[in-house]
């Protein structure tokens, strides 16, 4: 159920991201979702693609450092609250959220929000209890 | 002002004397190392020559060098030329396990060190009235216990206050009246600016004199550390190889350094090519110990690059002076008064899994040495969080910390981005201005 993404070490100095999103755009993958991690000497970028394998391929033939991890993708209500309740019922099932972001899917309703957390299957359990509805990788791959 | 001299017969004794002396000391010491340390003594056969050879100072140049991988390669015991028995002390320098040296004393050695030191502080104008405040840190490190011993001789009140823990030396030195300070120059302008964001002014203190060494610093910085504490301060030379610090000090005329020359010859270099230089060339100093017993160096080289002079020195004293270090002639950089090899780094990067690709920033902020080391990030250390990478940055700062024993903020960079260059590497930026 879990959905797969990307994430990219950008140095930070001027054009890195630029190549990055370039080296990407090049192989012809689309990047559906994205959100960047940002300190004083580097950026990580993070994103949902619709060809994880093919982006990251390109990405190493560029030197540049990617990885693959898991995340968990969910619809939210796209009202004021909507994903404060989520939050909200994965705090209360003691899982943490090391970060979240959200992207706009095709529904006029509903915002798309991606979680990293500590415990996938739990989190996928505990909002699908909770009456949300997750996104499957397909799906985001087809948006 | 009225000079004063610790052992004025040697400080002041004329030329040839000297050299007679030095001619003396070095014939009977190369003959207790031939006979005491058969390294060195292999070293000699290799170039043909005994001790009959060196019949005085004249003869020095035939003497092979020692060189500090020679020191590493014989860690520990293979220079030693005494028995342990007869050994008192251990002193070793700052650094790593693969560079360490490891020099030792007999209590013969430690008088004589003493003595030299005693020498400094008499040459900025101690006595037996004086508060002699030693903020050098005690140990291995030769600091500390060196102008401890130097303090206890000369006969001044001896604070033996150790690096570190401002606050302290603070309430010590206005509580106590400190009149000389002994420490790195960095830790003395540091000092200055601690006392100034507490309200006080360079006269509040009792602090007459300051003798700084242990790490490069410029004129800029002495005058800086003057008018930050109103002192004058002085320089002062040595290294673990040869005894510590006292090898070479100021007098009042604050233009270049003693050198404690019935102890210790000096000699000027090329680097390159090993041959002696004449008087007043800059080249790289090496020193021979005529005098110590249970460590002595013949021919050491220091990888210091500086100017001899013989010329008259307004203190009276005769001993020829070294002009401030311009320089090193290997990539030995001092961090806070450590010595650091770019090559320790790298063992470490290894060790921890990274690419030996690496970059060294060394800059001075607010008188305090940084070291900046960027590495490479493996992709196999990449996941996908800032705590991760901090994560990782933080272990191999401490492996690192752990191998120099100061502390570095490491950079993790993507890989291929560390520039490469044909031939030798450019490792290293210093961006401190050490030198005039």
């Amino acid at each position: 159920m879990a959905v797969k993404q990307l994430s990219v070490f950008v140095q930070n100095e001027k054009g890195a991201l630029a190549e990055v999103l370039k080296t990407i755009a090049d192989v012809h993958v689309e990047i559906r979702a994205l959100s960047i991690a940002d300190t004083n000497d580097f950026g990580i970028l993070r994103v949902i693609t619709d060809n994880n394998d093919k982006a990251s391929l390109a990405l190493a033939e560029h030197h540049f450092v990617s990885s693959v991890t898991e995340v968990v993708a969910a619809r939210v209500d796209d009202a004021p609250g909507g994903l404060a309740k989520a939050v909200d019922v994965l705090q209360a099932a003691d899982i943490n959220v090391e970060y979240l972001y959200a992207f706009i899917g095709q529904s006029k309703n509903h915002a798309c929000v991606v979680l990293r957390v500590n415990d996938n299957k739990l989190a996928e359990q505990t909002l699908t209890n909770a009456g949300f509805e997750l996104i499957t990788e397909e799906e985001i791959t087809n948006l | 002002m009225e000079q004063r001299y610790y052992q004025k017969d040697i400080e002041t004794m004329p030329y040839e004397q000297m050299r007679a002396l030095q001619s003396e000391r070095l014939v009977k010491q190369v003959k207790h190392v031939w006979d005491n340390v058969p390294y060195y003594r292999s070293l000699m056969e290799k170039k043909g020559i005994t001790p009959e050879d060196i019949k005085g100072v004249e003869d020095l140049h035939k003497l092979p060098f020692l060189t500090k991988d020679d020191l590493r390669d014989q860690y520990p015991y293979g220079l030693l030329a005494k028995d342990l028995k007869d050994c008192v002390r251990i002193q070793s320098t700052s650094g790593t396990t693969g560079r360490r040296v490891v020099a030792f004393y007999t209590q013969h050695d430690i008088d004589l060190w003493e003595d030299c030191c005693a020498r400094a502080i008499t040459a900025v104008g101690g006595t037996n009235e004086d508060v002699c405040h030693v903020a050098y840190g005690y140990g291995l490190f030769t600091g500390g216990p060196g102008l401890n011993g130097g303090s206890h001789k000369v006969g001044c009140l001896t604070l033996p206050m150790s690096s570190g823990n401002t606050e302290r030396h603070i309430q010590f030195m206005m509580d106590l009246k400190s009149t000389i300070l002994c420490c790195t120059p960095s830790y003395a302008a540091y000092i200055g600016e601690a006392l100034k964001e507490r309200g006080y002014k360079p006269e509040d203190n009792s602090l007459k004199a300051g003798i700084f060494g242990a790490e490069p610093w410029t004129e800029a910085m002495r005058q800086d550390i003057q008018k930050s504490l109103g002192i004058k301060a002085y320089d002062i030379y040595g290294l673990t190889e040869t005894s510590g610090p006292g090898v070479a000090f100021e007098c009042q005329e604050q233009s270049g350094m003693h050198i404690c020359e019935d102890h210790f010859i000096a000699e000027i270099i090329d680097p390159d090519t090993g041959e002696v230089l004449p008087e007043g060339s800059k080249g790289e100093l090496v020193f021979t110990s005529i005098t110590k017993e249970a460590f002595p160096l013949l021919r050491y080289r220091t990888r210091d690059i500086c100017v001899l002079s013989r010329k008259k020195c307004s203190c009276g004293r005769t001993l020829i002076k070294m002009s401030k270090p311009m320089g090193r002639s290997d990539d030995m950089l001092i961090i806070r008064g450590v010595n650091v090899f770019p090559s320790q780094i790298e063992t470490v990067l290894l060790k921890e899994g990274y690419t030996p690709n690496y970059f060294i920033e060394v800059d001075r902020v607010n008188n305090t040495d940084t070291l900046d080391v960027y590495v490479e990030l493996s992709p196999e250390m990449f996941s996908d969080t800032v705590k991760e990478i901090a994560k990782a940055e933080k272990k191999l700062a401490d492996a690192i910390r752990l191998m120099l024993g100061i502390a570095p903020v490491v950079h993790l960079v993507a890989p291929k981005t560390i520039t490469r260059s044909e031939g030798k590497a450019v490792r290293v930026k210093d961006k401190r201005k050490l030198h005039d």
